[in-house]
C-alpha cells in the first residue's frame, strides 16, 4: 500500500511517516501564547506572562492565564499552543491527585514536577506528536529555589533566569546583565517589567495586559492583570523619513 | 494538492565539545558547559559529563534531550547490573553496553556524540569514542561535538598515537603525566572556544585515577 504524503484541507489526516491511517499528529500550532519570563529572587521565583493568545496573526483571546500553580510548591508558565497547555494541566491534575492520595505528608516539589514534564514532552516527541509548548517551571520547597525550562522536544535545563520564545532573544540578555543573587521583590518585579516592556515593543504577538506571579515557601500569588506604561515619544519616531524621502 | 513537508524536526543541536585522554594510570574527561539552540545560548552552566560507574565517565554532546535519556538509560542498566552481579561494571563492559544501546535506536537515533573514559581492569586509562549509532573503538584520546574538528587535529599533533595497524599492537595511551594532560585539555578548549561559537563559558574537567575521581573547572570566553 503506497504511503500517502498528501494533505487535503479539512478531510484526510496528514501522514508524516508510514501508512498509519487515521493517525493525527500535531503539525503546527493554532492558538498560541507568546513569551514567559522568570527569575529567581531572594524569597523564591517571579514569573511574568502576558494574557494574549493569538490565532495566527489575529489576537483572538486577551484574558488567557498562561501561568498556573501546581500542587503546593510549583508554578507553571507556558507559551505555545494553549490547548496543549490545558492538556498538560490535566495531566498534572492527575499527578498531584495521586500524590495527595498517598496522604503521607510528602508532596511533589518543583524539581519532581519539572522532571515529570520533561519525560512527558520527550515521550510525545518520540512519537512524533509533540505538545507544542515551551514550559517554565518554578518553585520553592524546603527553602530550595528551583527554576527550570522544558521545550517541546524535551530539551530541559535549570538556571537563575529563563525565558521562552522571543524572551530568549530579548529578555535573557537584560537578565544576564542585571540579575544578581538575592534580588528584592521590588527589584525583581522592576527587572521583569523591563523585560516585558521590551517584548511589548518588539514582539508583535505581545499584548499590554500581563500578570506577574510569585512563588515562595508560603505559596503562590498571581497578580491581577495590569498594563505597562509605554513611551512612544522618541524623537527618532518623529518624522522618520526626514532626509530620506520615499523610505519609511 | 501540495506535498506535505515536515516542518517540525524531532532533533536539535545543543552544541558543545567533549574530549577524553587516556594515560598510563589515569584518564581525563572534559567538556564545556554551554548549552545553545540556534544562535541563542540557553544556559552557561550545563554539565555534559555523567559518571556511569565507579571507573566509567561519559561526556556527550549533541541533542540534550537524547543525551539525558541515554544517560538515564545507562545509569538504570548499571544499577540492574550491580544488583545481578554484585559489582560495578568495568569500563570495557560499559563501552559495549553504550554501543548496543545506541544501535538499538539505529532507525531513530539518539543524536548524541559520546566519548567514554575510564580505567580498565588493569588500572590503565581507556577512552572509547562513538558515533551516533554506536560504532566505537578504543583509542588513546578523542574529541566529539561541535568543536571536535578544531580539537582533534591538534590532539593528533600533540599526542601522536601509534597506528592501530602495527603488529605487535602498540599501546595507544599517552606517556604524558596527569598534569600535562590536564594542561593540554585546557589549551585545547581555549583554542576551540575562539573559533567555535557553540563552545565556551566554562570547562569542566574530570580526572579518574587510582585514588578516585577529581573535578576541576576553568573559565572560558563567554562570547
Amino acid at each position: 500500500m503506497a504511503t500517502t504524503m498528501v494533505k487535503e484541507v479539512g478531510s484526510e489526516p496528514a501522514q508524516l511517516l508510514g501508512p498509519e491511517s487515521a493517525s493525527e499528529r500535531t503539525l503546527y500550532p493554532y492558538v498560541t501564547g507568546t513569551s514567559v519570563v522568570a527569575l529567581k529572587y531572594k524569597d523564591g521565583i517571579l514569573m511574568a506572562a502576558d494574557m494574549g493568545a493569538s490565532y495566527g496573526s489575529t489576537l483572538r483571546y486577551k484574558s488567557v492565564e498562561r501561568m498556573k500553580s501546581i500542587g503546593k510548591h510549583s508554578l507553571l508558565g507556558a507559551s505555545g499552543e494553549i490547548s496543549d497547555f490545558q492538556e498538560i494541566l490535566h495531566y498534572l491534575d492527575e499527578l498531584i491527585l495521586y500524590d495527595n492520595m498517598w496522604d503521607d505528608g510528602n508532596s511533589l516539589g518543583p524539581k519532581e514536577v519539572h522532571s515529570y514534564l520533561t519525560r512527558v514532552m520527550y515521550n510525545r516527541r518520540n512519537k512524533f506528536n509533540p505538545l507544542w509548548n515551551s514550559l517554565v517551571l518554578g518553585g520553592v520547597k524546603n527553602g530550595q529555589k528551583y527554576l527550570g525550562m522544558v521545550s517541546m522536544i524535551g530539551v530541559n535545563f535549570e538556571d537563575n533566569h529563563v525565558a521562552t520564545g522571543f524572551g530568549n532573544h530579548l529578555a535573557r540578555p537584560i537578565l544576564r546583565d542585571e540579575w544578581h543573587e538575592n534580588l528584592s521583590f521590588e527589584d525583581g518585579v522592576k527587572l521583569l517589567e523591563k523585560c516585558m516592556r521590551v517584548l511589548l515593543y518588539r514582539d508583535r504577538s505581545a499584548v499590554n495586559k500581563l500578570q506577574i506571579a510569585k512563588i515562595t515557601e508560603e505559596g503562590v500569588t498571581i497578580s491581577q492583570p495590569y498594563a505597562l506604561k509605554t513611551f512612544w515619544g522618541f524623537s527618532a519616531f518623529q518624522n522618520p523619513t526626514v532626509g530620506a524621502e520615499g523610505s519609511w | 494538492m501540495t506535498k506535505q513537508q515536515a516542518n517540525w524536526s524531532p532533533y536539535d543541536n545543543n552544541g558543545g565539545s567533549c574530549v577524553a585522554i587516556a594515560g598510563a594510570d589515569y584518564c581525563v574527561i572534559a567538556a564545556d558547559t554551554r548549552m545553545s539552540t540556534g544562535y541563542s545560548i540557553l544556559t552557561r552552566e550545563y554539565s555534559k559529563i555523567c559518571k556511569l560507574a565507579e571507573k566509567s565517565v561519559m561526556a556527550s554532546s549533541g541533542f540534550q534531550a537524547d543525551v539525558k535519556a541515554l544517560q538515564k538509560h545507562l545509569a538504570a542498566r548499571h544499577l540492574i547490573y550491580q544488583h545481578q552481579h554484585n559489582k560495578h561494571m568495568s569500563c570495557p563492559a560499559m563501552a559495549q553496553l553504550l554501543s548496543n544501546t545506541l544501535y538499538y535506536k539505529r532507525f531513530f537515533p539518539y543524536y548524541a556524540f559520546n566519548v567514554l573514559g575510564g580505567l580498565d581492569s588493569e588500572g590503565k586509562g581507556c577512552v572509547y569514542t562513538y558515533d551516533a549509532v554506536g560504532s566505537y573503538e578504543r583509542v588513546g584520546y578523542s574529541a566529539q561535538g561541535s568543536g571536535s574538528t578544531l580539537i582533534m587535529p591538534f590532539l593528533d599533533n600533540q599526542l601522536k598515537s601509534p597506528s592501530p595497524l602495527l603488529l605487535p599492537a602498540q599501546d595507544a595511551v599517552t606517556p604524558l603525566s596527569e598534569l600535562e594532560a590536564v594542561d593540554l585539555i585546557k589549551t585545547v578548549f581555549a583554542s576551540a572556544t575562539e573559533r567555535d561559537i557553540y563552545t565556551g563559558d566554562k570547562l569542566e574537567i574530570v580526572v579518574l585515577n587510582a585514588d578516585g575521581i577529581r573535578r576541576e573547572y576553568m573559565e572560558l570566553r563567554k562570547d
